[in-house]
């Protein structure tokens, strides 16, 4: 099939048609020819297909709250061609096996490429290095671990992995949180509001430790780590300083981080509840800047779906963890673009480029995050910039209604979503 | 009168000074023979207990029985979370049962909050996690009123683990509210988060120094500190909390004459408090164990007789 979209914007800079088939991007420019479908994209901005670094997709184990097919759906809707699909499932992803098994049921829903991400430690229990070598030379080809929903805590353990990555290319994700800096109930920022509400809190200092750690960590190893979902200003000066040393880190930044504050929990409504938690508008107004400067590289959701009766507990007993992958778009657009830190060329970087490059998902038989060039893949994201969204829950093709967006105003919203030349999202509902 | 107790927040000065009169008739009634009153006869009142307590659920049970109500204690020990029920299941079958009030327990902060909202009965917080214990620090208020008269400016000392504690979060509230001025005493460890944010905004002070501050005290009320505390780093040693911040024998002689002493219970003798304070004559535990009673009868009649007066087939 071949499919021509006439007069969009591609990364907002230039307009032009784009002419897809046989799963490429076939000319662009002032495109004569006819094709099976054409698409009107007057007004619209063409962006290469988003490139999710970090989300949760339930299966194996809680297929109740979402399934790789129920989850690429979100993908598809939100306009995402590739997502990487957390370790911690029940079973853990820690072998090749686990991990082909995630592959192979992202290749059977077909809407986006499913690329597991393996645990860094047996079981996610940070004390024995789980099958690297094995996971990355599996068909699903591991290339970044993490022990997402925990932290690798030890220092000799988090060493160790990131020097065995070495030998594959793999990088360590870390979900940065000293456990000893707060009690084993922390559901909240720790804070003046968390003093107030009696609530045990993770303080940002925390987090901090573990990005410092590693960062002079990865400079002894000459390894390359990345920090997920960077939530306070502190990390994002010690990320700073650690690039300018030329050491090797990356760093992702969640849409509800960049969105929603702390002040948000002052009602006890689990749905806030997120690990990391929300934090004050001074880490948020950080984040913000550091995305724009290229401190943070990525925008990543973290879309972390859960039954409702997982969220329907008291605050401190009650599942962690939101919503993302449909809304993530339209919140980097609504907080960014809108606001002048980001143009689309931007979102562009932080959403498809540098995702993919930092999951070496950018070569290959099936990369992601090119340029919209003749001959590169067709995974693109089609967008209308103007368009004025408000989030209903109920709308959510996700499994799951933990939605910290609902009744929100939103500005941007993805129309329609290309993998390999084929549609899987048009007029912004799921083609297929 | 608000439709929910669930925090202090709930209440204006007002309200407040409305439980402390009721309240007072109904002291009167604890002395009476035959302690009975009608408010409440026909109504159910379930005592819903996530966690253990015998002075309050006794306090609740006591005066919804003196009010005439139908009052069940329920004890859900353990988060609902750990039997696999929501919490939200829990209380729905609960309410289901055709029920007037819910007085609520839970070891977690904001549980009272999020029940409110799913139920439409009036809830009653009998103490959330480390968040609030309303009655707890209306009883203290009413306890200090009979004792001081008003509370403006007067200066209430409040000493111990105060991160920890609902009493604290609620007292500091509510005398607020009564025009009291609160110093808040504790080591830096057992201060809540960004305390002093907090204590600019909402008008109190904060010391680590009690023997500086008791001098200047018209109330001292000594907070429980747990043992446990000290496995979490929190301090050293009980000793050595006991020398920094207990009220000892010697501590005594720094209040002024007739400083009211204060602790919610249950005590820590030895700890926290010393058996002097504890039994010196200035010492009003065993009066907040009875205004509880009051305070809570006051309370529940407010929230759930609805409009037929108290004065209805009985005198008070």
């Amino acid at each position: 099939m071949s499919l021509l979209i006439k007069g969009a914007s591609l990364l907002g800079e230039t307009t032009a048609d784009v002419l897809v088939a046989d799963g490429k991007v076939q000319e662009v420019g002032s495109v004569t020819a006819k094709a099976d479908r054409t698409v009107d994209a007057d007004g619209l901005v063409l962006l290469p297909g988003l490139v999710d670094l970090h989300t949760h997709l339930r299966e194996p184990g809680r297929e109740d709250a979402e399934t790789v097919l129920t989850g690429s759906r979100a993908a598809a809707v939100g306009g995402y061609t590739a997502v990487l699909a957390m370790a911690n499932t029940s079973p853990v992803t820690d072998t090749g096996e686990a991990a082909e098994r995630v592959y192979d049921l992202g290749r059977q829903a077909g809407l986006v490429d499913v690329q597991p991400v393996g645990a860094v430690t047996k079981a996610l229990a940070g004390e024995e290095l789980a099958e690297l070598g094995l996971m990355a030379r599996s068909r699903a080809r591991v290339r970044v671990f993490s022990d997402d929903g925990r932290c690798v805590a030890d220092a000799r353990v988090m060493r160790r992995a990131l020097e065995y990555v070495k030998a594959f290319g793999g990088v360590v994700s870390q979900h940065s949180q000293d456990p000893s800096l707060a009690g084993p109930t922390a559901c909240c920022h720790e804070g003046e509001l968390s003093g107030r509400l009696g609530l045990p809190g993770w303080p940002g200092v925390a987090e901090e430790v573990i990005v410092a750690r590693d960062v002079m960590l990865a400079r002894h190893t000459g390894s390359r780590v990345h920090v997920a979902h960077v939530s306070t200003a502190g990390s994002v000066e010690v990320i700073r300083w650690a690039k300018a040393q030329g050491i090797d880190v990356t760093a992702e930044v969640t849409p509800h981080h960049l969105l929603l504050t702390t002040d948000l929990l002052s009602g006890y409504d689990p749905t806030f509840k997120v690990n990391p938690p929300l934090r004050p508008a001074e880490d948020v107004e950080a984040l913000r800047a550091a995305l724009a400067d290229g401190t943070i590289d990525a925008v990543a959701t973290d879309h972390a779906p859960h039954a409702r009766h997982d969220k329907e507990h008291a605050f401190v007993d009650a599942a962690f963890g939101m919503l993302g992958l449909e809304t993530a778009l339209s919140v980097v657009s609504t907080v960014m673009v809108e606001r002048g830190l980001l143009d689309w060329a931007g979102v562009a970087r932080t959403m498809s480029e540098r995702p993919a490059r930092i999951a070496g998902l950018d070569h290959g038989d099936r990369p992601h995050g090119r340029p919209i060039a003749v001959g590169e893949p067709a995974n693109l994201t089609l967008v209308d910039p103007q368009a004025k969204v408000v989030v209903d829950r109920a709308d959510s093709v996700s499994l799951s209604r933990n939605n910290p967006w609902h009744d929100r105003k939103l500005t941007g919203r993805v129309l329609a979503t290309i993998l390999r030349g084929e549609p899987t999202v048009l007029e912004g509902a799921l083609a297929r | 009168m608000t439709r929910h107790l669930l925090s202090i927040d709930d209440l204006d000065v007002t309200q407040i000074e409305e439980i402390f009169t009721t309240a007072a008739q109904m002291h009167d009634v604890q002395r009476r023979e035959v302690k009975k009153l009608p408010a409440l006869r026909g109504r159910t009142v379930i005592n819903l207990f996530f966690e253990d307590s015998t002075r309050t659920r006794s306090s609740f049970e006591i005066a919804g029985k003196w009010l005439s109500a139908d009052v069940i204690n329920l004890s859900a020990k353990g988060s609902s979370a750990s039997k696999g029920e929501s919490l939200r299941d829990t209380v729905l079958t609960v309410t289901a049962m055709g029920i007037d009030g819910l007085v609520v327990r839970h070891s977690a902060s904001g549980a009272a909050e999020q029940i409110s909202r799913w139920i439409d009965v009036p809830v009653i917080n009998a103490g959330d996690g480390t968040h609030e214990h309303p009655t707890q620090a209306l009883l203290d208020s009413y306890t200090l009123t009979r004792r001081l008269g008003s509370l403006d400016g007067k200066h209430v000392v409040m000493v111990g683990d105060l991160t920890h504690s609902r009493v604290f979060r609620s007292n500091v509230k509510c005398l607020a509210k009564l025009g009291a001025q609160v110093t808040v005493v504790a080591p830096p460890t057992l201060m809540p988060a960004g305390v002093s944010d907090w204590s600019k905004e909402a008008g109190f002070a904060t010391s680590y120094d009690l023997d500086r501050v008791l001098p200047e005290a018209d109330a001292v009320m000594m907070l429980r500190v747990q043992r446990e505390r000290m496995s979490g780093g929190f301090f050293p040693t009980a000793r050595e909390y006991t020398v920094r911040y207990g009220l000892t024998r010697d501590r005594l002689g720094l209040l002024q004459p007739g400083v009211p002493i204060l602790h919610p219970g249950p005590m820590n003798r030895g700890l926290e408090i010393s058996a002097d304070a504890a039994d010196a004559v200035d010492s009003v535990v065993l009066d907040q164990v009875s205004a509880g009673v009051a305070v809570r009868m006051s309370v529940l009649y407010h929230l759930l007789a609805g409009e037929p007066a108290l004065n209805e087939g009985g005198q008070a």
